[in-house]
C-alpha cells in the first residue's frame, strides 16, 4: 500500500489555531501530530516587571473561554507566596464564579462544538434544524452558567471581580438570589442533556491513560488539593516540576508536557471524573451509572458524557454554595509582599492550570511559569490519534480525517491559550 | 417562499484570546435568529463548513503578530465588502504589543527553551496599519451588545450607534459613585465607553480596557492620579496594558517611563 498523508489544515471548533499532519505507510499509521500556529504572545516574558495586584487582570486575557480558570491560579499562586489564604466566604464565592465557568465553557462545547461530530453535522446551526431542542437547550445552561459570570464577576469574558486577597467587591445574597432559579432549570436540562449523550453513537475505543487532577479530601475539586494520577503520583502542588516537564520532541514542534519517569498524561473532565467518583454526590452518581458510565471512564469520545455530569455537578454545587451564603464583612484580605515563590494550580474546564510566580520584596514580579492545560494533553491527544486512525486506515480520507478532528475535539482543546505551543513552519492550503 | 439573499458573514482569528468572537457566540438568544438572517458562512471557531468569499462583511479579531498574518489581513480584505475590527487586539495590537516596547527576542528566550523555533515580529499591530478598516470596535473584550449594533448596522447600511465618549458618563447614567472622588485612581475619564462602567461599580477604577476615548486628556488625568498618590510607576502601568500601543496611552505611558 502506497505511503499518503492526510491533512487538515485548519482545524475548526477549536478555540485557536491548529492543524493535523497523518502520516499513513504501509497500511499503518506512522506519525500524528497536531501542528499549532496560534502565535505566541509572551505573557511570561511581559508579566516581569509588572506588580502582583495586576496579574489577574492580565492573565485572563491568556483565554477567552477560561478566564476564571487562569485569574484563579494566579491568585492563590499570589496568596501562597505572600503567606495569606483567604477562605471562608471568599473561597465559597471563588469556588461559585468557577462554577460559572465550568457550566458555560461545557456547554459551549458539548452543545455546540462537540455533539455536530456525532451526529454528522458541521456545526450546532446547522444540528438545530433537527435537533432544535438540544441546541436551544445548550444555549439556555451557557447563559446559565455566562449568568453567574457577570453576576459576580461584572461580564462572562474577562470578569473584572477577582483579585489577588479575595474580590474588589462581594455580591449581596438578594444579588444571588434570582441565580438559583436559573440555575435550577439548568440543572433540570443537564440532567437531559447527559441522557441524551448517553445515546449517542461511540466508537469502541480505550485508551490506558495516566490521569492527572487536583483531589481535595472533602470535595470535587475546583480550586485546591494535592496533585494525585491513577498511577500513583500523590504531590503538592509546589512539587509539580519535579514530576513533571515541557520537552521538545524531534517530529514535533510543540513544547510536550509530560510524566518524567513514564511520558504523556491527560487532564481534564475524564481525569477529575477517575479520580474523584467517589466525591460526586450519590445522585450524581447513579446518574452517571445511568448513562452507562462506571467510575472510571477510558473512553474520549465519551467525555462529552462526563461533561454534561460535570454540568449537573457544578449547578448543583452552584445552588449549595447560594443557599449558604452570608457576604463576608471584608470582600478582600490584606496581602504584604515579600521576596517568594508561590505556586496555584487549578482545574480548569480542560484540566489543570498550573502557575509558578517569583516576587521581589515589593510584590514585582521576577519570573513566571505558566502550564495550561492543553499543552499537558498534546501528547494523550497524539497518541489518540495514533490509536483512532490506526483502526480505520482502510477508510477514505475524508472518514479518517473526519474522526481524527473529533479525536483531537474530545479534549476541548483550546489552542489560544496554550502558551507553551510552537510552530516552525506555517502551511495552509 | 422565494429564497431571498442572506448577506455573508465571516469572522478571522489573528493574534488573540478568543474572546470577541465568543462574543458573537455568547448571543444566546440571538445567534439562531442572526443565523437565519445572514449566512454564517467562515467561522471557523463553531463551524466545520467554510464557505469560499467574497464575503459582505467580516469580523476580525486578534493583532498581527507573524509575517504570515501580514499577508493573510490583505486576502480577508480582498474578499469582504466591509471589514470590521472587533476588541483591542485587532483596534490597538492588544496585551501583545507590549513586545512593542520590547526585545522580541529576548521574550522568545524568556519563554521558550528553543526561541530560534519561534517566527514572529518585533511588533504587534492592530489591522488597520494593514488594511483599509470600515469600523472598529473596541474593548477587551468587545460588549456583544454593541457587536450585534455593530452587525445589524452594516447589514441595514447605516452607521453603527455607539457613543464615543468616555467611561465617566456611563457612570453618571447607571447611578454609580465616582471612586476617583473616593480616592481610587481610575482610567474611565480617558476611557472609551462601551462596557456599561463595569469596574466602577465593583468599587474599582476603569482599567482601560476599551482603549482611548476620542480625544483624551491624559495628562491632566495622570496628574489627579498623582494627587490621588499614584507614583509614577503606577500611571506608567496603567496606560502600558491592553491598549499599550494606541497612540494617547503610549504617549502618556512614557511620559511616565521608569
Amino acid at each position: 500500500m502506497a505511503s499518503k498523508t492526510i491533512k487538515v489544515d485548519y482545524l475548526t471548533r477549536v478555540e485557536g489555531e491548529g492543524a493535523l499532519n497523518l502520516e499513513i505507510s504501509g497500511g499503518r499509521v506512522t506519525s500524528a501530530q497536531l501542528k499549532i500556529f496560534e502565535p505566541p504572545r509572551f505573557f511570561e516574558a511581559f508579566l516581569r516587571g509588572r506588580s502582583y495586584a495586576e496579574v489577574p487582570d492580565i492573565v485572563a486575557r491568556i483565554c477567552g473561554i477560561c478566564p476564571i480558570a487562569y485569574q484563579m491560579s494566579a491568585v492563590h499562586a499570589i496568596e501562597s507566596a505572600f503567606g495569606a489564604s483567604p477562605g471562608g466566604e471568599i473561597r465559597v464565592l471563588r469556588r461559585l464564579i468557577y462554577c460559572g465557568e465550568w457550566i458555560a465553557s461545557h456547554a459551549l462545547h458539548v452543545a455546540m462544538l462537540h455533539a455536530p461530530d456525532f451526529l454528522g453535522f458541521p456545526d450546532a446551526i446547522q444540528m438545530a434544524r433537527e435537533h432544535g431542542d438540544i441546541v436551544r437547550n445548550g444555549l439556555a445552561l451557557k447563559k446559565a452558567g455566562n449568568g453567574l459570570m457577570r453576576v459576580l464577576g461584572g461580564r462572562e469574558i474577562h470578569p473584572v471581580s477577582v483579585k489577588a486577597g479575595g474580590f474588589h467587591r462581594v455580591p449581596t445574597r438578594s444579588e444571588l438570589a434570582p441565580m438559583a432559579e436559573t440555575l435550577k432549570r439548568a440543572r433540570d436540562i443537564a440532567v437531559d442533556l447527559v441522557r441524551w449523550t448517553a445515546g449517542l453513537p461511540f466508537p469502541e475505543f480505550e485508551q490506558d491513560y495516566e490521569f492527572v487532577a487536583l483531589r481535595h479530601p472533602g470535595e470535587y475539586p475546583f480550586n485546591e488539593g494535592r496533585l494525585v494520577s491513577s498511577r500513583g503520583i500523590d504531590i503538592a502542588i509546589a512539587d509539580y516540576e519535579t514530576e513533571f516537564e515541557e520537552r521538545q520532541v524531534a517530529h514535533s514542534t510543540a513544547l510536550h508536557s509530560v510524566v518524567k519517569r513514564r511520558g504523556a498524561y491527560h487532564v481534564g473532565p475524564l481525569a477529575r471524573y477517575a479520580l474523584n467518583f467517589d466525591l460526586l454526590p450519590g445522585h450524581v452518581q447513579a446518574l452517571a451509572r445511568e448513562a452507562g458510565l462506571g467510575p472510571v471512564c477510558r473512553n474520549p469520545f465519551q467525555s462529552i458524557i462526563v461533561r454534561a455530569i460535570e454540568i449537573v455537578y457544578a449547578c448543583d454545587e452552584a445552588l449549595r454554595l447560594i443557599a449558604d451564603y452570608e457576604p463576608p464583612a471584608e470582600a478582600a484580605v490584606k496581602l504584604e509582599p515579600c521576596e517568594s515563590t508561590g505556586f496555584g494550580c487549578t482545574e480548569a474546564p480542560r484540566g489543570i492550570c498550573w502557575h509558578r510566580y517569583e516576587f521581589d520584596a515589593d510584590g514585582t514580579i521576577r519570573r513566571v511559569r505558566i502550564v495550561p492545560p492543553t499543552s499537558q494533553n498534546q501528547p494523550s491527544i497524539e497518541a489518540d490519534l495514533m490509536a483512532v486512525a490506526g483502526t480505520i486506515v482502510d477508510r477514505t480520507d475524508d472518514e479518517i480525517r473526519h474522526r481524527c478532528e473529533q479525536t483531537i475535539r474530545n479534549y476541548d482543546p483550546c489552542i489560544s491559550c496554550s502558551t507553551h505551543f510552537l510552530k516552525l513552519s506555517i502551511r495552509r492550503s | 417562499m422565494s429564497e431571498r439573499y442572506r448577506p455573508r458573514l465571516a469572522v478571522w482569528k489573528f493574534a488573540s484570546c478568543d474572546g470577541c468572537q465568543l462574543s458573537l457566540l455568547d448571543c444566546e438568544d440571538e445567534l439562531l435568529a442572526l443565523a437565519g438572517a445572514v449566512e454564517i458562512a467562515n467561522f471557523p471557531e463553531a463551524s466545520s463548513a467554510v464557505a469560499e468569499g467574497p464575503y459582505d462583511l467580516s469580523l476580525v479579531e486578534g493583532s498581527v503578530t507573524t509575517a504570515h498574518d501580514a499577508e493573510r489581513i490583505h486576502e480577508v480584505r480582498k474578499q469582504s465588502k466591509f471589514l470590521v475590527t472587533i476588541g483591542a487586539c485587532a483596534t490597538s495590537g492588544g496585551i501583545q504589543a507590549l513586545r512593542n516596547f520590547a526585545d522580541v527576542n529576548e521574550f522568545a528566550a524568556a519563554v521558550y527553551a528553543k526561541p530560534e523555533y519561534i517566527q514572529t515580529l518585533a511588533t504587534s499591530t492592530p489591522i488597520s496599519a494593514h488594511v483599509p478598516v470600515d469600523y472598529e470596535l473596541h474593548g477587551c473584550p468587545i460588549d456583544k451588545n454593541q457587536l450585534a449594533e455593530v452587525i445589524s448596522a452594516f447589514l441595514a447600511g447605516r452607521k453603527p450607534q455607539i457613543a464615543a465618549h468616555s467611561v465617566c458618563i456611563e457612570c453618571k447614567r447607571r447611578g454609580t459613585v465616582c471612586v476617583m472622588v473616593q480616592g481610587t485612581p481610575c482610567l474611565g475619564p480617558v476611557t472609551h465607553a462601551g462596557c456599561g462602567a463595569i469596574c466602577p461599580s465593583f468599587r474599582r477604577g476603569c482599567y482601560g480596557c476599551f482603549g482611548p476615548m476620542e480625544t483624551p486628556n491624559t495628562a491632566a488625568l495622570a496628574a489627579e492620579w498623582r494627587a490621588l498618590g499614584a507614583t509614577p510607576q503606577d500611571i506608567f502601568r496603567a496606560f502600558r496594558s491592553f491598549n499599550a500601543a494606541a497612540e494617547p496611552f503610549r504617549k502618556e505611558s512614557e511620559a511616565h517611563g521608569v
